[in-house]
C-alpha cells in the first residue's frame, strides 16, 4: 500500500449516510418515495438498502453544490489516494468532468489544442465554451489502424505555431490503451504558460500500480478527468474531476464552473460509491490490478496461441517511443482484420451468438476492458468464443476498408458553427458543406464529423462503410442520419 | 426428533430427506460440498446445496449417460468426461475394454477427494490405469483439441456456479471440434417440469442446436433429482441415437446393467408432447409451456 497523508480506511460518506439510515428519520422533504412505499415496484426491483440511501442533501449529509462537511471529507481523501491537489465528485458523467476542465481553462475565442480523436465531451465543451480546436494528427498505427496519442513533434509544433493556445487536452490513454508521452508534453505545455487538461476516463486504475502508464497526476496536469466508474467499480455516471498543484488557486472558481452544469439534487447512491471505491483502491487497488493485468496478459497470451491464421493481439510490443510511448495492458485490444472481419461483426457475432457483451467494435479492432469484477471463468469464454469464430467465420481480408485518419478540416469553431443559420440536406450530398453537427459510429464514440468542419468525400466514405458493417451512427438530429444539418451558403 | 435435509427442487416446491448424519461439510475453492448419511437414499452428495447424486440413485444417471452413446458408437477408443469428478461416468466407461483411455476434466480437485473418501464405489474408477484426471476448468481444456475425442459426456452440475461455462455456445462449438468425424456428444440436459428449469433446458437446447446437426433428447426417471424427470441431449456428428442403436453387438457383451436396456434405449426418446412442445419453441423468448 502507498503512504497516504490521510487515513483511508475511512469512508465518511457512507458513514454519515449508515448513521442517516438508522436514524430512521421522517422525511417530509424529497424525493417522494420517501424510502419505498411512494413507489412498490421501484422498491422491489431495487431494494430497501439501495432506496434508503437515495436522500437528499441535508445538515448531516453536506451538499455536492458547496460541500463543508462529508462531502468535503470525502473529496479531501479521494484527493490524496489519487495524489493530486484537490478532487471533485461529479454525478454528471466523466463527460461533465471534461466539459468542467475546458470550460475552467478557457473563455469565448481561446484556442485549445487537442488530437482530434477525443470523446464527443471534449468538442461539446468547447461549444459551451464557446473556444476554437487547434487539431493536432494523432498518428495511426498503420498495420492495425488505431488511432495513438500524438507525437512529440506534432504536439511542438501545435505549440510553436499556437502559442496563444491557453491549454492542450490529451488523452491518457486512449479507448484502444495507447498512452503518449504525458510527462515531456505537460512539460512543454507548462513552459509555453498553457494549462495541461488530460481525459482520462479510460485511465482510473493507472493511480494504483506501479505496472500501468503514468497517471494525469503523477505528471503533474493541472486537470484530469478520471472515471472511476468506468474501471474502478463506482456506479455509472459517477466520476472524478482532480487539480493539479498548478490549480490550487482556481479551486473555488472550477467549483462554481462545475455549478453551473451540476444538478442540485445530486445522488447520494452515486456519490456514496464514489467514496467506498475509493477507500477500496486505495487499500487494495495495487492488488486488484495485479490480477487484472494477469488476467489480460493470459488472455492475449492464449489468443496469441490459437491456430494460426489468426487474431492479432495489441501489446507493448507495438510501442514506438513517442506517439504510442506505453500501452495500457488492462486493456485488451485484438486486431480482427486478419481473418478478414471487422471489429464491428466480431462484436455482433459475440453478443448475439454467444451472449458475451465487450466494449467495442471498430473497422479493424475489438477492445475488451478487463476490470476489477472480472473473473478467470469468464475470460476463459471470451477466448473460447473468439476461438470459435475464427474456426467458423474467417476469410479473406480482400476489400476490406482500414481505418485512417480522416484529417478535419475545420472551417468555424464549433460553437460558431453550432449557433449558425443552418438547414438539413441529405448526407449523400454534403460533400464541400459545413456541417453544424456531429456524426459518430457508436462504438467507439470518436466524431467523423464535429461541427464547423467541411465534410470531405472521404469522410462520407468512411460514414457508409462504417454503416454498411453494421456500427450504430448517430450526433444528427435525423435519428436515421441519412440528413445532415449545414451551415447555409452565404 | 428428527434432522431433514432439504432440497429446494421448484419455486416453493421441496424435496426433504431424513438424515442420520452430516458426515462432511467443506467450503472449497468453487463451492460448498457436503455429504450427509441418509437412511433412504444411502449417502449423498450435496454441493451449493444442490443434490447432485445419491447411493440409491445414481445409477440411473450414470447407465442412462454411457450407455446410451456406447450403444450407437460401433467403437469409442477415446472418451472425455467433463465435470463428474464423482467417478460414477468413469464406472461405467471402464466397463468397455475397447476404451483406450479416459480424459476426465474437473474444475474442483475437493470433489474428487471427497467422492473418493465417501463414495467409493463410484471414485474408485480413477485408480484405473485407463483414466486420466485432469483438474482444469472444462473449457479452457476442450478448446485445444481438434478431431480427438470418440465421445464426450457432459456430466455438470447445474448452470449457475463454476459450471456456468459447460452450457455455452463456445463450449459446445469447441466440443464439437474435439470430437472425430463420428463422434457423439452426451450432455445432462437438466428437468423439463418445473419453469425455472425448463428454461435451461430450452436455452441448453438454443446453443447446442446451432452447433449439432444431429440433437436429440432422451429422458430417464431419477427419483431424488427435481420432479423426478431428467433429460439427456444425445449429439453427434452422424450417428443416429435409434437408427444406429447396435442391439445384437451391445446384448452380446452381457452386461449387467439395473436402469438401461436396449428397450429402455428406444422408449427413452419417445418424449411427451408438453416436452415436444418445449424444445421445438424456436422463438427469442422461453415460454413456459406448462407454467409451473
Amino acid at each position: 500500500m502507498r503512504n497516504y497523508k490521510l487515513d483511508q480506511t475511512k469512508a465518511p460518506l457512507l458513514a454519515a449516510l449508515k448513521r442517516y439510515r438508522q436514524k430512521r428519520m421522517v422525511s417530509f422533504d424529497v424525493p417522494g418515495h420517501k424510502k419505498g412505499p411512494g413507489n412498490p415496484e421501484l422498491l422491489d426491483f431495487l431494494g430497501q438498502p439501495t432506496l434508503s440511501a437515495d436522500a437528499n442533501s441535508m445538515k448531516m449529509l453536506d451538499n455536492l453544490i458547496h460541500p463543508v462537511g462529508v462531502i468535503q471529507e470525502a473529496e479531501r481523501l479521494a484527493a490524496d489516494a489519487f495524489g493530486a491537489e484537490a478532487a471533485f465528485f461529479i454525478v454528471n458523467g466523466t463527460s461533465q468532468a471534461v466539459q468542467t476542465m475546458i470550460m475552467s481553462s478557457l473563455n469565448p475565442g481561446d484556442k485549445l489544442i487537442m488530437p482530434r480523436n477525443v470523446h464527443r465531451s471534449a468538442i461539446n465543451g468547447l461549444i459551451l465554451a464557446q473556444a476554437k480546436p487547434v487539431y493536432v494528427d494523432p498518428g495511426l498505427d498503420q498495420e492495425i489502424g488505431i488511432p495513438l496519442c500524438m507525437s512529440l513533434e506534432n504536439f511542438q509544433a501545435a505549440i510553436r505555431e499556437n502559442p496563444d493556445a491557453k491549454a492542450v487536452l490529451i488523452n491518457n490513454p486512449t479507448y484502444y490503451g495507447v498512452c503518449g508521452r504525458l510527462q515531456e508534453m505537460t512539460a512543454l505545455a507548462h513552459q509555453a504558460g498553457m494549462k495541461v487538461l488530460v481525459d482520462e476516463a479510460h485511465g482510473t486504475h493507472f493511480y494504483f500500480s506501479p505496472d500501468l502508464p503514468m497517471s494525469a497526476m503523477e505528471a503533474r496536469a493541472d486537470l484530469a478527468a478520471v472515471s472511476l466508474h468506468k474501471t474502478g467499480g463506482s456506479l455509472t455516471q459517477s466520476s472524478l474531476l482532480l487539480a493539479g498543484p498548478g490549480m490550487k488557486g482556481d479551486l473555488g472558481y472550477i467549483r462554481q464552473i462545475l455549478n453551473l452544469t451540476q444538478t442540485t439534487s445530486a445522488s447520494y447512491l452515486l456519490m456514496s460509491s464514489l467514496d467506498i471505491t475509493r477507500k477500496n483502491l486505495a487499500q487494495r487497488g495495487e492488488e486488484i490490478y495485479d490480477r487484472v493485468i494477469k488476467l489480460a496478459d493470459y488472455a492475449r497470451e492464449e489468443i496469441r496461441q490459437l491456430t494460426p491464421p489468426s487474431y492479432q493481439v495489441i501489446d507493448q510490443d507495438r510501442c514506438d517511443g513517442d506517439a504510442f510511448y506505453a500501452f495500457d495492458r488492462t486493456k485488451l485490444s485484438i486486431h480482427t482484420r486478419s481473418l478478414g472481419l471487422s471489429g464491428v461483426e466480431v462484436y455482433d457475432i459475440l453478443r448475439d451468438e454467444y451472449n458475451i457483451q465487450i466494449e467495442f467494435g471498430d473497422l479493424s479492432n475489438i477492445l475488451a476492458i478487463i476490470s476489477v469484477g472480472d473473473r478467470p471463468v469468464d475470460v476463459e469464454r471470451l477466448i473460447a468464443a473468439l476461438a470459435e469464430i475464427r474456426r467458423l467465420y474467417a476469410k479473406d481480408p480482400e476489400g476490406m476498408l482500414m481505418s485512417e485518419y480522416v484529417k478535419p478540416e475545420p472551417v468555424l469553431s464549433p460553437s460558431t458553427a453550432f449557433y449558425a443559420p443552418s438547414t438539413q440536406i441529405p448526407l449523400s450530398q454534403s460533400a464541400g458543406r459545413i456541417c453544424t453537427e456531429f456524426v459518430m459510429c457508436y462504438p467507439p464514440g470518436i466524431p467523423v464529423l464535429a461541427p464547423g468542419e467541411r465534410i470531405t468525400p472521404r469522410a462520407l466514405t468512411y460514414i457508409e462503410y462504417a454503416r454498411e458493417i453494421g456500427s450504430s451512427l448517430s450526433g444528427t438530429e435525423d435519428p436515421a442520419v441519412k440528413k445532415i444539418f449545414v451551415a447555409q451558403e452565404p | 426428533m428428527s434432522i431433514y435435509l432439504s432440497e429446494q427442487q421448484g419455486d416453493k416446491v421441496d424435496l426433504v430427506i431424513q438424515v442420520d448424519a452430516q458426515l462432511h461439510k467443506e467450503v472449497s475453492e468453487f463451492q460448498t460440498i457436503e455429504v450427509f448419511q441418509t437412511e433412504a437414499f444411502g449417502k449423498v452428495l450435496v454441493i451449493d446445496g444442490a443434490l447432485m447424486l445419491t447411493e440409491r440413485d445414481e445409477f440411473i444417471y450414470h447407465e442412462m449417460m454411457v450407455h446410451v452413446p456406447m450403444a450407437v458408437h460401433p467403437h469409442v477408443r477415446r472418451a472425455l468426461v467433463i465435470g463428474g469428478g464423482d467417478g460414477g461416468a468413469l464406472r461405467e466407461l471402464l466397463r468397455y475394454p475397447e476404451i483406450e483411455s479416459i480424459d476426465l476434466v474437473e474444475i474442483d480437485e475437493r470433489v474428487v477427494r471427497v467422492s473418493q473418501e465417501f463414495f467409493p464405489r463410484l471414485a474408485g474408477s480413477f485408480s484405473s490405469d485407463r483414466v486420466q484426471l485432469h483438474i482444469a476448468d472444462g473449457l479452457k481444456y476442450i478448446r485445444k483439441w481438434e478431431d480427438h475425442y470418440d465421445l464426450i459426456l457432459v456430466d455438470s452440475t447445474d448452470p449457475i456456479g463454476p459450471g456456468v461455462s459447460l452450457f455455452t455456445r463456445e463450449f459446445y462449438g469447441n466440443c464439437y471440434k474435439a470430437l472425430t468425424a463420428q463422434g457423439i456428444l452426451v450432455n445432462q440436459h437438466e428437468s423439463p417440469f418445473y419453469d425455472e428449469q425448463a428454461r435451461m433446458v430450452w436455452e441448453i437446447r438454443q446453443q447446442t442446436r446451432a452447433v449439432f446437426p444431429v440433437n436429440y433428447l432422451y429422458q430417464a426417471y431419477i427419483p431424488s433429482y427435481p420432479s423426478g424427470h431428467w433429460l439427456f441431449g444425445f449429439m453427434s456428428k452422424g450417428f443416429h441415437p435409434l437408427k444406429d442403436q447396435q442391439v445384437a453387438a451391445w446384448e452380446a457383451r452381457g452386461l449387467h446393467t439395473r436402469y438401461y436396456n436396449s428397450r429402455i434405449h428406444q422408449g427413452a426418446f419417445a418424449l411427451p408432447s408438453y416436452v415436444q412442445d418445449l424444445v421445438q419453441q424456436t422463438g427469442e423468448e422461453f415460454e413456459p409451456v406448462l407454467g409451473i
